[in-house]
């Protein structure tokens, strides 16, 4: 059970290991409370929409489950839209239209159509809530990054010394690429050390 | 027969997908119904606030009749003692990627700007979206709009009706002259007109 939990953190993560959702990682992380606000938007409906998936598992005829999976997802993306539009004006202003964009994400569909379509209520949460931490977790060290250098901010505090010159590059799409592609590559790196120790001591 | 034909995929498919649509749409409807007032109101809220920042002084506007509908209106802003300490009203155009609105206050003879406020944009990020940024808001700080405004670029203003443009955003600096010529030869026309 728990590996459920603890595989979105590392094994699967959703944008270091599986490359799914790559359009709001690009686009909206140009700021670390930007990629943690889109990251708990996207936990919400991957969590909401993997609980109710799986409990109507059976009796989803075959042949209409994706359009049934899209109807539900879509149905929690815009209450997740509509919240943060009434609750957190500002935040939702920021990330502008890729909230509705959840919608196509692709670790949502693909979590329903590949685990909790399959698995349990419980099982189906776990892997949703472990996604969606991984997805997260991924998206503020995204974040954090492009803001260090872009703006010479963390979360909106400073920690560049006074006088820095921001990268403007890093807030731009391409410093997301940069960013992204280095940041994989280090997952990599960190990724294959861990499994040689693993083969040594086996 | 009868049995044959409920029992059939085609039954299940369509049964499934209408339940499936008609809670979808009774969800939405809740969600809908809890957060719309609060959307308005924060809608609201927030070119309050950018009318208070235009004029410290205001104590209350009035939405002026006859000036438009909704966010068209002219707002008559007031002080404590109901002396008119200028207009507001928004303007909106195309910027470089994408529609940039503006809070704009008005001085009472018409002549001058009060200044500027970006309510929403979408311009390139440390570029564009400088334009929110108070060197470039400031310039518009009692400014004279008795001639059109215009914009010059690398060198300082020569003229009481000209703004330095943000170097490497050209495009977005000339939007928000544009979009505010446009507005404020609409608005002149309507309040002189109302006079």
């Amino acid at each position: 059970m728990i590996k459920d939990f603890i595989k979105g953190l590392w094994k699967e993560n959703p944008i270091f290991v599986q490359v799914l959702g790559m359009c709001p990682t690009l686009a909206v992380t140009t700021k670390a409370l930007f990629g943690l606000s889109m990251g708990l938007a996207t936990m919400f409906v991957l969590i909401c929409s993997g609980v109710v998936v799986s409990a109507m598992r059976k009796l989803v005829p075959e042949q209409v489950r994706i359009p049934m999976f899209t109807v539900v997802i879509a149905t929690f993306v815009t209450a997740a839209d509509y919240f943060l539009k009434a609750n957190f004006y500002e935040i939702s202003k920021a990330l502008g239209p890729y909230v509705p964009l959840i919608v196509v994400n692709c670790i949502i569909l693909g979590r329903a159509e590949a685990f909790a379509s399959k698995h349990g209520v419980g099982r189906s949460f776990l892997d949703a809530l472990g996604m969606g931490v991984g997805f997260t977790l991924a998206l503020i060290v995204l974040g954090s990054c492009r803001e260090v250098l872009g703006s010479g901010t963390v979360f909106g505090m400073r920690v560049m010394w006074q006088g820095f010159t921001n990268w403007v590059v890093m807030v731009l799409p391409a410093g997301a690429f940069i960013t992204l592609g280095l940041l994989v590559g280090l997952f990599n790196i960190v990724d294959k050390k861990v499994k040689d120790k693993e083969a040594k001591k086996a | 027969m009868i049995k044959k034909i409920l029992q059939s995929t085609f039954v299940k498919m369509v049964s499934a997908l209408v339940a499936v649509g008609v809670l979808s749409g009774a969800v939405l409807w809740m969600v809908y119904d809890y957060s719309t007032p609060k959307i308005k109101k924060n809608l609201q809220n927030e070119s309050q606030r950018a009318v208070k920042n235009l004029f410290p002084q205001m104590e209350k506007s009035e939405v002026m009749k006859n000036t438009g509908k909704g966010p068209d209106a002219v707002m008559k802003v007031l002080d404590a003692n109901g002396k008119l300490l200028g207009y507001a009203f928004n303007a909106e155009g195309n910027g470089y990627q994408g529609l940039i609105k503006v809070m704009t206050g008005l001085s009472p003879d018409l002549t001058k700007l009060q200044g500027i406020e970006i309510l929403e944009s979408q311009e390139t990020p440390g570029l564009g979206a400088e334009i929110a940024g108070k060197p470039f808001r400031g310039q518009f700080v009692g400014l004279s709009v008795t001639h059109e405004i215009e914009y010059v670029k690398n060198q300082k203003p020569s003229q009481p009706y000209e703004i330095e443009a943000i170097t490497g955003a050209t495009i977005s600096s000339r939007a928000v002259v544009a979009l505010l010529n446009k507005r404020l030869k609409e608005v002149r026309k309507v309040l002189k007109g109302g006079k």
